[in-house]
């Protein structure tokens, strides 16, 4: 399919290793918690974090029980009477401050975060710490400012937030997640994921850093249970949770009938919609990163691309001539494209789920590509003759495998696409205006890109529908979810 | 170089014959090309400038980019001593070092051609402005004098502007018409003829929508080169314009199994943007048009800085600008 160059005996442009030097950063042997603007170390079992590119242990992590999460809960406690009574403008001075340190220290944070991640290093430099730094401005410019929110004139924090976050976009929903309730005049206490907790202690060094007072953020890290421990803790008023759909049901479970806000972004399985009159090399372009941004561990990928059946055989012959260009491999090269999948467990979940696929007659197909010997690797996959009861066309597989179906109408296009039980993002490609806006009314998803995909902002509210949990984070809808309206 | 057949069936140019039969139907045909996104064309092209290419990569790309060079002047002053000088730069772009590959062309005014052709001969490719360059504002009869003469002189290319004014307005038949009439006018008494590059001088047209339709009328009227400018409008080359001018070649190739070149032209300068270009031909095209027969840069100045970056891959430290030829 793709011009190889092989044929007219041309050299290849072969591009050189561009390795981004890891030098940069100093990872230690072991980490405790975070607590009170201190390092401590934990009651509980130490685990380990792994580069999943390559496997090898990165760290022994300090693992919170129940009286670390609790050390923590109280230390926020503490922290919150000054925190929360602190001048607005104040607030702000320390959040401008940690969004200046991220920009100096993007390259240290961007190089920590591909090698205990396994994202390409293009991405965690060009997108993910940029937007962080993005969303600590943003929301230090909301500060002093909370009257405007939309709440009445005098909002309050809420106090102690319990906050968990997935592994996909350590420092990205760090940000999401803190820069909001630090700007109410919360305070946090947040669990990074498992796989994934580095980033989030270096993030704890620049709080030391721009002299955050003790205890506003802590850091609790563990798996699951720990999880568990902090969203139940009975001293917390908010409970903020990004990750899976299952673990968010139980999340909801564990603090019903308890005064507990809580906000849920959870899992999605997004429709990219793309019309016959698409912008169709940029429309490919879209379904490329909808789905392959991030090895496709995106709760909005657009992982169902619905294609008009018109334009079906055309689109699908120019998505693969392009994923053929796709650079598997190294996260830390700078032309790397897709880097590993972030865990043995999640790999063998894309597997199983890709050869459902194929056992439920979906035709399987992925470029030719040299995947490394270690380290955990997907190949970017499409599957076309999918139907709406395939398994791949229903459940998250939250890698990167695409599901391609067609649809005959828009009509055809919102039922097939509304047909899910979650609702989190929705693509739509057309370059006929007034049907942009016909779907964008008809899509039940909490953001729809039009002519674009995978696009975020701290100004932009991002949140589900349905399954896709409920809440919103960012814009000032987000600020809703740490504060109350003032007496 | 064969243009190979790509796998969708290929009905060859027969197959767009009635696409040009009237101003109908070539209006429609352009017009029901797909659109071009404008924010997400920019973001492709700038994604392919963020290909960060180190060592051995880098060194296959200078000395590529320097054989892809049409070493350019086009300005009132220039005299028969001027673009002799330039003849032998573009032979021998760095004298001190004879590995060192030669120019792909030079580019002239049509009244040049004959002082050009005696210093460089066979060995580098003589091209001409013509056409009444760079406005296009003559009749018809006078560019196609102005091509012949070119042509009599020994051009091997001729690199032609469209009439913008009747693109803009819509006369797409008379574009259409215009290059074939050119391209006939490219012929030599022997049956060959010199290549035909057809500029459309993006920097005027200014939409993605209007290249996309102007490279398709090009194609189909017989254009062996597609070009974006003259040189003389700002802005000139750019990558995003490049990038939808090789998404039109790529598509044409498929479509008819007929290869046709690209070149930028104006505003390229540095050896860091020419290897821009050569990542996007590369990821776009793909590797068929990585040589200087399917791909060129219109430049002058970006010629030094190659041979800077090259001397400075070769003996790991710059040279000062007096170390490169001025010409």
């Amino acid at each position: 399919m793709v011009s190889t160059g092989t044929t007219t005996g041309s050299p290849i442009f072969d591009y050189a290793p561009a390795p981004e030097s890891r030098a940069i950063v100093d990872i230690k042997p072991s980490y405790g918690l975070f607590i009170d603007g201190e390092f401590v170390d934990g009651h509980g079992h130490s685990f380990k974090t792994i580069n999943p590119a390559t496997e090898e242990t990165l760290a022994e992590v300090a693992e919170a029980d129940e009286a670390d999460v609790d050390r923590a809960v109280k230390a926020a406690r503490r922290a919150f009477r000054g925190w929360s009574r602190m001048p607005g403008k104040e607030r702000a001075k320390y959040l401008y401050r940690i969004a200046r340190i991220i920009q100096e220290r993007s390259r240290e944070l961007a190089v920590l975060e591909s090698i205990d991640n396994g994202k390409p290093i293009k991405e965690s430099r060009d997108v993910d710490v940029p937007i962080m730094a993005a969303h600590f401005f943003y929301h230090a410019g909301w500060a002093d400012k909370l009257e405007y929110a939309g709440l009445g004139p005098n909002p309050q924090p809420l106090g102690v937030a319990a906050q968990v976050i997935p592994w996909n976009f350590p420092l990205l929903m760090l940000a999401w997640k803190i820069a909001p309730a630090l700007a109410c005049g919360n305070t946090v206490v947040l669990k990074p994921a498992e796989t994934t907790p580095l980033t989030a202690l270096l993030f704890a060094e620049i709080c030391q850093q721009a002299d955050l007072p003790p205890g506003v953020v802590n850091f609790v890290t563990g798996a699951g249970d720990t999880g568990q421990t902090l969203v139940s803790h009975p001293d917390v008023d908010k409970v903020a949770f990004t990750g899976s759909t299952a673990v968010g049901k139980a999340i909801a479970r564990s603090i019903a009938g308890t005064d507990k806000k809580a906000t849920l972004e959870l899992g999605g399985k997004a429709a990219n919609i793309v019309f016959d009159d698409a912008p169709i090399d940029q429309a490919i372009e879209g379904i490329v990163s909808g789905i392959f941004f991030n090895q496709g561990h995106v709760c909005c990928a657009g992982s169902r691309l619905l294609l008009q059946e018109s334009i079906a055989e055309e689109a699908m012959a120019k998505l693969k001539r392009r994923m053929s260009t796709l650079r598997v491999g190294d996260p830390l090269d700078k032309n790397t494209d897709i880097g590993a999948i972030n865990s043995a467990a999640q790999l063998a979940r894309i597997r199983a789920l890709a050869e459902i696929g194929e056992d439920e007659g979906a035709e399987r197909w992925s470029p030719p590509c040299e995947l490394p010997s270690s380290g955990y690797w997907f190949p970017p996959t499409v599957f076309t003759g999918v139907s709406q009861a395939h398994r791949i066309a229903r459940e998250e597989i939250f890698g990167p495998v695409l599901s391609v179906l067609t649809f005959r109408t828009p009509a055809e296009a919102v039922e097939k696409a509304n047909n899910t039980p979650y609702g989190l993002s929705a693509g739509v490609w057309t370059d006929k205006g007034s049907r942009i806006l016909f779907m964008a009314d008809k899509l039940r998803a909490g953001v729809v890109w039009a002519n674009t995909f995978n696009k975020f902002d701290p100004a932009s509210p991002f949140g589900g529908y349905k399954e896709s949990g409920y809440g919103r984070e960012g814009g000032r809808q987000g600020l809703a979810g740490y504060l109350k309206a003032g007496a | 170089m064969s243009a190979t057949a790509s796998t969708q069936s290929s009905e060859g140019l027969g197959a767009y014959a009635d696409v040009t039969a009237s101003e109908a139907s070539l209006r429609r045909f352009l017009h029901g090309l797909p659109g071009v996104d404008q924010v997400g064309a920019e973001a492709r092209a700038a994604a392919l400038g963020t290909r960060s290419i180190k060592t051995t990569a880098k060194a296959y790309a200078l000395d590529l980019a320097i054989s892809m060079v049409d070493l350019t002047t086009l300005e009132g002053q220039d005299t028969p001593g001027k673009v002799r000088a330039l003849a032998n730069k573009a032979l021998r772009p760095d004298p001190s070092d004879p590995s060192c590959p030669s120019a792909a062309a030079v580019c002239v005014y049509g009244d040049l051609v004959g002082d050009v052709k005696e210093i460089v001969g066979d060995r580098v490719n003589v091209a001409a402005v013509a056409t009444a360059f760079p406005s296009g504002r003559a009749a018809l009869d006078v560019k196609l004098a102005d091509t012949r003469d070119a042509v009599e002189a020994g051009a091997d290319e001729i690199d032609m502007v469209i009439d913008r004014g009747a693109f803009l307005a819509g006369h797409y038949l008379q574009v259409f018409e215009e290059i074939v009439a050119v391209k006939e006018a490219c012929r030599r008494p022997d049956g060959s003829h010199a290549h035909l590059k057809v500029i459309f001088e993006t920097g005027e047209l200014q939409t993605y929508d209007n290249v996309r339709r102007a490279s398709w009328l090009a194609m189909l009227a017989g254009s062996d080169f597609i070009k974006t400018s003259t040189g003389k409008v700002q802005p000139a080359a750019t990558l995003p314009v490049t990038l939808v001018m090789l998404e039109a070649v790529r598509d044409f190739r498929e479509a008819t199994g007929v290869q046709i070149g690209v070149k930028p032209a104006g505003g390229i300068r540095t050896a860091k943007d020419a290897i821009k270009y050569l990542v996007m031909v590369n990821e776009i095209t793909g590797p068929d048009w990585l040589t200087p027969d399917w791909f060129r840069f219109g430049a002058s100045t970006l010629l030094n800085d190659l041979l800077m970056q090259r001397t400075k891959m070769a003996t790991g430290r710059y040279s000062g600008p007096d170390y490169f030829t001025l010409d």
